[in-house]
């Protein structure tokens, strides 16, 4: 690992209501630098809160504690709200699930890209437009003249995550949090899509964190994983020596993974062990 | 084989100028376990509606169980044929409990010891009947899942059309209930027509698949085959790659292959 980009110690984030409290995210710790870590998790773990947590864009009434939220120097609680607005707009993008509910419906794609390019960068309208087209064609998208003056219904799924990435990455972010940037894509755009960001990434020396319930997809595309249960850190490992993790609770979801080679027949079930939480 | 339990030929279906489903074939033996397979847009649920008897312009042939399609359901075929959606989130009434959506059921169709059979069936999803009058909002994912399988075996069908059983669930609680599926089928030596965009899935449940793409069915294999041997359409193989994880080197082929 290179230097640190991000370093996150005992990271806790509660929402609590009238009647009850639910703690998503339980002293999370871990730090990365320039490479791609992969999140992952099942529905209710605290991946994508971490992931919110880390922007400053969890939702209210949630509550984040930090014992340390460092980025690149910079202690990201100690900002002020509009402070660390402008630090993470500029430095730490995020892409979301699905392009249909991210994306304005009413704003044409080109127009939304540009905007997110002028509010930091104050440039010229013709600057901007022309930063857009080159961004699109970055993210492969074949006629960007075209596709600028298409509005998000025009475009198909993968081309509105594509739209989403050029969005995201068109202020130069040191730090893209991509959360399950692919699951609402066909798996033949998927591996597209991630093509894109893998290229990207490697190229511009961003460091990623990828979250993902998607085991397979994590071990085979990032550098190094963590996984999480219950709002923990269960373990990490490096992301190729996945399939040899120790934790029963990974090794109990890999296992609950059908696989195309596996001869047909029951799978494992995981059994839950209250122990993981205590 | 014995008499198809699903037999599909040359089956066409529209809206409007598009064309959902192609001219497509295929049979079902009865007491098989078949998958399509296929991207959004491919047309496999569409063809799932045509044979729950959800759809009724098309053209071709369809039968299922004996009874030939037409364009009007007839009410009977609910006993041979039901069919489990997607999304137990949003597939069950969140102001229903467990108990009337299953004794609604059993209304509609007059069934003599509505209430035993309740139990028995939720017995038979591995549910117990302290479940029985909760509401869909006190039920994990996997347990809604449980109960809009029940909602389909209460009449006793012989054939069950699965649309992405387990595609909104989290893989611990996927394998939960493909391991239901595997036993309900061999208990009541159920026919089930498994549509899913996961090549594991229908592997890890079907005896063969057939895949489609934009409307057309491109191939059929067995599922042995698929574990052993490259499969013949590009498209197949590219799936396959897909399902294994992520490949850069699977990437570039794509972008070759298809314009996006």
């Amino acid at each position: 690992m290179s230097e640190t980009l991000l370093e996150v110690e005992d990271l806790h984030v509660h929402f609590e209501t009238a009647t009850r409290r639910v703690d998503a995210v339980r002293g999370v710790s871990f730090r990365m630098g320039r490479e791609k870590l992969g999140i992952v998790g099942e529905s209710g773990s605290g991946k994508s809160v971490t992931g919110r947590a880390i922007i400053g864009q969890v939702p209210a009434p949630g509550i984040v504690t930090a014992g340390r939220l460092v980025f690149d120097g910079i202690d990201l609680p100690g900002l002020g709200k509009r402070a660390r607005r402008a630090l993470t707009g500029r430095r730490i993008g995020m892409i979301m699930q699905d392009p249909k509910f991210s994306l304005n419906p009413v704003m044409t794609v080109g127009s939304q890209i540009a905007e997110a390019y002028q509010v930091h960068a104050r440039s010229s309208g013709s600057e901007a437009r022309a930063r857009t087209l080159e961004m699109l064609r970055t993210v492969r998208i074949r006629e960007p003249e075209r596709v600028f003056d298409l509005y998000p219904h025009e475009v198909s799924g993968g081309m509105g995550q594509r739209v989403m990435i050029a969005m995201m990455l068109i202020p130069e972010p040191d730090l893209l949090i991509a959360d399950e940037p692919t699951s609402a894509l066909d798996v033949t755009v998927q591996t597209q899509v991630l093509a894109i960001i893998d290229d990207l990434v490697t190229q511009r020396g961003m460091g990623l964190i990828f979250i993902s319930h998607d085991l397979n997809l994590v071990g085979s595309f990032c550098d190094r994983v963590l996984v999480m249960y219950g709002g923990r850190v269960m373990e990490t490992c490096r992301a190729d020596e996945l399939d040899r993790a120790r934790h029963p609770y990974t090794r109990g979801l890999l296992a609950a993974l059908p696989r195309i080679e596996a001869p047909p027949g029951d799978l494992p079930v995981l059994n839950r062990d209250p122990a993981w939480l205590a | 084989m014995t008499e198809a339990a699903i037999a599909v030929n040359e089956l066409s279906v529209r809206f409007g100028l598009a064309t959902a489903v192609d001219n497509v074939s295929f049979s079902v033996a009865s007491g098989e376990s078949f998958g399509l397979v296929g991207e959004s847009g491919s047309g496999k649920t569409t063809v799932l509606r045509v044979l729950a008897g959800l759809i009724g312009h098309w053209t071709g042939r369809a039968q299922v169980g004996g009874h030939a399609l037409g364009a009007k359901r007839p009410k009977a075929l609910a006993r041979v044929v039901q069919l489990v959606f997607q999304d137990p989130y949003a597939s069950l009434h969140p102001l229903h409990t467990v108990d009337r959506v299953l004794s609604e059921v059993a209304t509609i169709h007059g069934l003599a010891n509505a209430q035993k059979r309740i139990v028995g069936t939720l017995q038979a999803v591995g549910l117990g009947p302290e479940f029985r009058f909760r509401f869909p909002h006190q039920l994990s994912g996997g347990q809604r899942q449980r109960v809009a399988i029940a909602r389909a075996l209460i009449l006793e069908p012989s054939i069950l059309l699965l649309d992405e059983p387990t595609s909104a669930l989290d893989v611990s609680v996927q394998a939960e209930i493909l391991n239901l599926l595997r036993r309900l089928r061999a208990e009541r030596g159920l026919t089930l027509l498994l549509v899913s965009h996961n090549l594991a899935v229908v592997a890890n449940l079907c005896d063969r698949v057939a895949v489609m793409r934009l409307g057309r069915l491109v191939e059929q294999a067995d599922v042995e085959r698929l574990r052993t041997s490259t499969p013949e359409h590009a498209y197949t193989r590219q799936l396959l790659a897909a399902s294994r994880g992520y490949d850069r080197a699977a990437a570039e082929i794509e972008e070759q292959a298809s314009p996006a």
